[in-house]
């Protein structure tokens, strides 16, 4: 780890007047991040963190019905507080990394550092949340733009997720066994209009992605039978020591009728 | 049996300052005037240093010096060696290629160390390194054995032609070939026992004091062996003499044989703080480990085995490449021919074995002995041999190994092992018991109405341990003589300490040791210390490995109680006025037997020291020594049996059941030994499932943290059922045969073969990950679709 420079700023304000700094870096749970540094991958000048501001912490449900859950929540607290109202997402939550990182991760770092293995763009894909900064609000299929990059200007940061609450919505996560992150993640979500989502994580070079055929079968009968004969192609997709593109494609579809199967 | 004696659960007396953060590693010494150092190592896995620019790291502020391999040679240490020589078929010695502890002309994997900065902090130390610039001319690399012996593949070392180390065999290949001409049925099998990282709780670590008013050198770090370090130190890296060479090795986290070696890392420290005249520290994260640990295994075998048309073996042939890496560690030697050739009999009566290995160089971190170091090999091929040949032949796998077990003790072996003891159909038949094989085919069923597939594996593995007989390993080619020694001091007021070569470093020895002194002496356990891993206070030993410090440490540890005894006897026997063949230690005193004559054991001590009243000529004191050399190895024997379900729709395969029956010889703390065979078992099961070192074609590491390489979790192993089945070890004194390494070779066999017959299909090689057992299922479903 080289050295740096911590901000612990009292207010989003506070923390985006820091982050003006080019050379400085948010700090959400540190999951990443951390390991990042310790590994000297990273050297930026100074950390901002974000982990104690509690007006973008926490869950509440706006006007429209959305789930909206700040940026700075944890993995732990999702799981455990969404799981009334949206148990897909609380489920989801609650299979991230092991306690550890559920009670410091937080859903805006993992959302900003879009990792292809992460799980929550299955999620925000499938339902079609919107990401809010503290300066915008970007729809999902706008706001991920392949591996580890995303729609956020430099200092840009997510202070909440809108989740459109699904009628019925389920993850199913088949792991990569060394990390523990997806290996092929799909989220799954029958929305309250009649549409499904089917987001997908973990499997394609460049982050989640929607896929599409399944949704419209799904939309036509929610059931796994809906998914017979359909498989997913393998182009595009990673390969690497834990599985090559075909193992991928063919987890996209056991992961995909298996959530159907569990969505609830 | 006492309550602390042989044969008692007694809780580890160091437990207490493990599990309350009291322990003391290297890296947490701290002395007066300590540097750091931060090592420069090479990103290629091949590559000529044409120049080193240290000059921007030596002006960087807090930088106390930048050292590199030309002043380390200049100054007369030594290149690192191989201890154990074994020579080609043809007679030639064995190839070994130069290894300076800092590379000077040219780097041979990642993570050869070129340069050593020294500085004031950690930090400090790993920017300066960073600001090392190493002018590299990149070579073409080689990663796999195979391909090493390949026409036109890169050279490794000069004087290595083709890569080759040595080209050995053992047994009768025409006798062998014969054999196997007249069979009935033959088996044949490549095997793949994959590279694997050790993967130590605690990482390396090394402490260096150069005291400049002695010319005198301690070393801390992190050993299983801190006295053969400090004659590899002193009498090959010319580092020091060594009675001006202290080595400790304080509380150890874990070694699994990568702590056996002495690494270029320590020699660097103690030159450098001779050169610095600072004392220096280095401790090695997480991704050093992973790029300098020795690794294990990485053997590529094909194999033949004959069979009568009654399933009697008739012949067994091998032909082994073993991946050395880039340099001959310390004892890769020995690895795949005296602890590997020598154990393919397995459990078996075979007349004929032949096998023949070929060592290579490639550009990958050193190889060497890894928990089970060669024997995990063997077992693994017989077994899967085994296995494969009773399905081949529709017999039952677990009677044909009944039919071809050893049955008469001793027992010699056409691979020059002489079997003592053992009763391996005993063993089988305790694991069938508690495994419920009768109930498998209900289970199976019962797994299939949920989708999953299920299958049952057997493994029926023999190891040789308690290393070994000094005269018969020096005849094999061992630098050194493999006994092991101890000392008891009985202190004036009865307390006891125990000095002893052997090292614990997870074993849990401050407790077994201490019961069979406790135990002999008839005093409390919280009376006896045991002293180890400090070269200034015990006076020589070969250290902990090879499932060694049970048979050969305790025996030795018996040697000096019984000098005690006889002492504490003719001291009371004088005393008391009765012959000393009237007196027992019972009851915690010393007395004459059937009479209420005694002495407390503490009154025996202070007699002894005080000199006051002993009998004629008799020196004052109660401390005795003693070496032990074994007459033989030990073989520990077991059958294991593993069940396991798959789902077919991903592959994903989970060990849901695993029984152990181990014969062990004499067992003094079962709590311990059952813990050494979950620890041993957890890592069997990882090698068969998960853990595998991977480089690419480049020789770039790509398994380098915990996000690529799968160490065994608790998820990944069931409860295990254990199950002993003892037959004593007739040869050393408290019949001990060893348990550190069984579970390690035990189950990997048993695993994949419970993984292959769950799927119907025979060629799934190590690691079984869910994508390789899925595409297994695939091919196989796709064959009965063409059918």
């Amino acid at each position: 780890m080289y050295d740096f420079d911590f901000v612990t700023p009292a207010s989003l304000a506070e923390a985006a007047a820091a982050l003006e700094d080019p050379e400085a870096m948010a700090l959400g749970g540190g999951q990443t991040l951390i390991p990042t540094l310790r590994a000297r991958l990273a050297m930026p000048s100074k950390l901002v963190s974000l982990a104690g501001l509690a007006e973008i912490r926490g869950i509440c449900e706006d006007d429209d019905g959305r789930l909206c859950i700040g940026g700075a929540t944890t993995h732990g607290a999702i799981a455990r507080d969404a799981a009334e109202r949206f148990s897909g997402l609380a489920g989801l939550a609650q299979r991230i990394g092991d306690p550890a990182v559920r009670n410091r991760g937080t859903l805006g770092g993992s959302v900003a550092n879009n990792d292809p293995a992460a799980c929550y763009p299955a999620a925000i894909l499938a339902t079609g949340a919107t990401v809010v900064t503290h300066r915008r609000e970007i729809a999902a299929g706008d706001f991920f733009q392949g591996m580890f990059t995303t729609a956020l200007d430099e200092g840009e940061i997510v202070t909440e997720v809108r989740f459109p609450v699904p009628r019925r919505s389920a993850y199913q996560k088949f792991e990569q066994p060394a990390s523990r992150f997806a290996l092929v993640g799909v989220f799954v979500a029958e929305m309250a209009d009649g549409a499904v989502g089917v987001g997908v994580t973990g499997a394609a070079e460049e982050g989640g992605f929607r896929w599409e055929a399944a949704e419209a079968a799904l939309a036509a009968r929610f059931d796994p039978a809906a998914l017979e004969g359909l498989s997913h192609p393998a182009e595009g997709l990673i390969s690497d020591i834990h599985g090559d593109a075909a193992y991928r494609a063919h987890l996209i579809g056991v992961m995909t009728r298996r959530a159907v199967a569990a969505a609830a | 049996m006492s309550d602390t004696g042989i044969g008692a659960r007694v809780k580890r007396k160091e437990d207490k300052r493990f599990i309350t953060g009291k322990g003391r590693y290297t890296d947490d010494v701290r002395v007066d005037n300590q540097a750091y150092a931060a090592f420069v190592r090479s990103p290629h896995a091949h590559a000529r240093v044409n120049g080193i620019d240290t000059s921007a790291a030596e002006g960087m502020e807090g930088v106390i010096a930048v050292l590199n391999g030309n002043q380390l040679t200049g100054d007369g240490i030594g290149n690192l060696i191989c201890g154990w020589a074994v020579s080609s078929k043809d007679g030639s010695p064995m190839n070994m290629g130069p290894w300076s502890a800092l590379a000077t002309d040219r780097v041979r994997f990642v993570g050869d160390a070129v340069a050593v900065v020294i500085a004031e902090s950690q930090a400090l130390a790993r920017i300066a390194a960073e600001a090392v610039e190493v002018d590299y001319e990149e070579l073409p690399a080689v990663v796999q054995a195979d391909k090493a012996l390949a026409d036109g593949a890169p050279q490794v070392h000069d004087n290595a032609p083709g890569n080759l180390i040595y080209d050995w065999e053992i047994g009768d290949a025409a006798a062998t070939d014969a054999a196997l001409e007249g069979a009935h049925h033959i088996t044949e099998m490549k095997v793949v026992n994959q590279r694997l990282s050790p993967n130590p709780m605690e990482p390396r670590s090394a402490v260096a004091i150069f005291d400049t008013a002695e010319d005198h050198y301690t070393l801390y770090t992190t050993s299983q062996n801190p006295h053969l370090a400090r004659l590899v130190l002193s009498a090959f890296y010319n580092v020091a003499p060594e009675h001006k060479l202290r080595v400790i090795a304080p509380d150890v986290g874990g070694g699994f044989g990568a702590k056996i070696y002495i690494y270029p890392e320590e020699i660097t420290c103690l030159w450098a703080s001779m050169k610095t005249g600072r004392s220096v520290k280095w401790t090695g994260d997480r991704a050093e480990s992973f790029m300098t640990d020795m690794h294990g295994r990485d053997h590529i075998t094909t194999a033949r085995m004959g069979f009568d048309a009654d399933g009697k073996i008739t012949g067994f042939k091998v032909d082994t490449i073993a991946n050395f890496g880039a340099y001959m560690s310390l004892f890769s030697s020995a690895v795949p021919t005296y602890l590997y050739a020598t154990l393919l009999s397995g459990q078996y009566d075979i007349a004929n074995i032949h096998c023949n290995v070929r060592a290579v160089y490639t550009n990958t971190v050193p190889v060497d002995a890894y928990r089970g170091a060669g024997r995990p090999e063997a077992c693994f091929l017989i077994e899967r041999m085994m296995e494969t040949a009773a399905r081949e032949m529709g017999t039952d796998p677990g009677e044909l190994r009944r039919k071809n077990f050893i049955d008469t003790f001793p027992h010699e072996t056409p691979v020059i092992m002489t079997y003592d003891a053992g009763d391996f159909s005993g063993n089988l038949d305790k694991a069938k018991a508690a495994a419920d094989v009768a109930g498998f085919a209900q289970r199976r069923a019962e797994a299939e109405s949920r989708g999953k597939l299920r299958g049952l594996g057997y493994s029926c593995y023999i190891e040789a341990c308690g290393i070994a007989p000094s005269a018969a390993v020096g005849s094999l080619g061992a630098g050194v003589g493999l006994w092991e020694s101890a000392e008891v001091r009985v202190n004036p007021v009865g307390t006891i300490e125990v000095l002893t070569g052997s090292h614990s470093h997870g074993q849990g020895h401050e407790t077994t040791f201490a019961q069979i002194v406790a135990e002999r002496f008839s005093q409390p356990i919280e009376n006896v210390s045991i002293v180890h891993g400090d070269t200034d206070k015990v006076q020589f030993g070969m250290g902990t490995y090879g499932s060694r410090s049970g048979a050969v440490g305790m025996s030795a540890i018996v040697k000096a109680m019984d000098k005690v005894e006889a002492k504490v006897k003719k001291i009371a026997a004088h005393t008391l006025e009765a012959s000393e063949d009237d007196i027992v230690i019972e009851g915690g005193v010393v007395k004459v037997a059937g009479t209420d004559r005694e002495m407390g054991w503490h009154e025996v001590g202070l007699a002894a020291y005080t000199g006051h009243n002993l009998p004629d000529g008799m020196e004052p004191g109660l401390k005795e020594g003693a070496f032990y050399d074994p007459v033989n190895f030990t073989f520990p024997a077991g059958c294991y049996i593993a069940e396991v379900e798959i789902d077919p729709d991903t592959g994903d395969c989970k060990v849901v059941q695993f029984t152990a029956a181990d014969d062990f010889g004499t067992i003094i703390n079962p709590m311990i030994v059952e813990g050494q065979v979950h620890g041993g078992v957890a890592q069997g099961i990882g090698q068969a499932m998960l853990e595998r070192v991977v480089y690419d074609d480049d020789g770039q590491l790509i398994t380098g943290s915990y996000m690529d390489y799968q160490m065994p979790r608790a998820e990944d192993v069931p409860f295990l059922t254990i199950e002993h089945n003892t037959t004593v070890c007739p040869n050393n004194p408290l019949g001990i045969k060893g348990c550190g390494e069984a579970g390690a070779i035990g189950a990997p066999p048993a695993v994949i073969n419970a993984i292959t017959d769950a799927i119907g299909d025979n060629d799934i090689q190590m690691p079984a990950t869910a994508q390789k057992i899925w595409r297994a299922l695939k091919g196989r479903q796709t064959a009965m679709a063409a059918e």
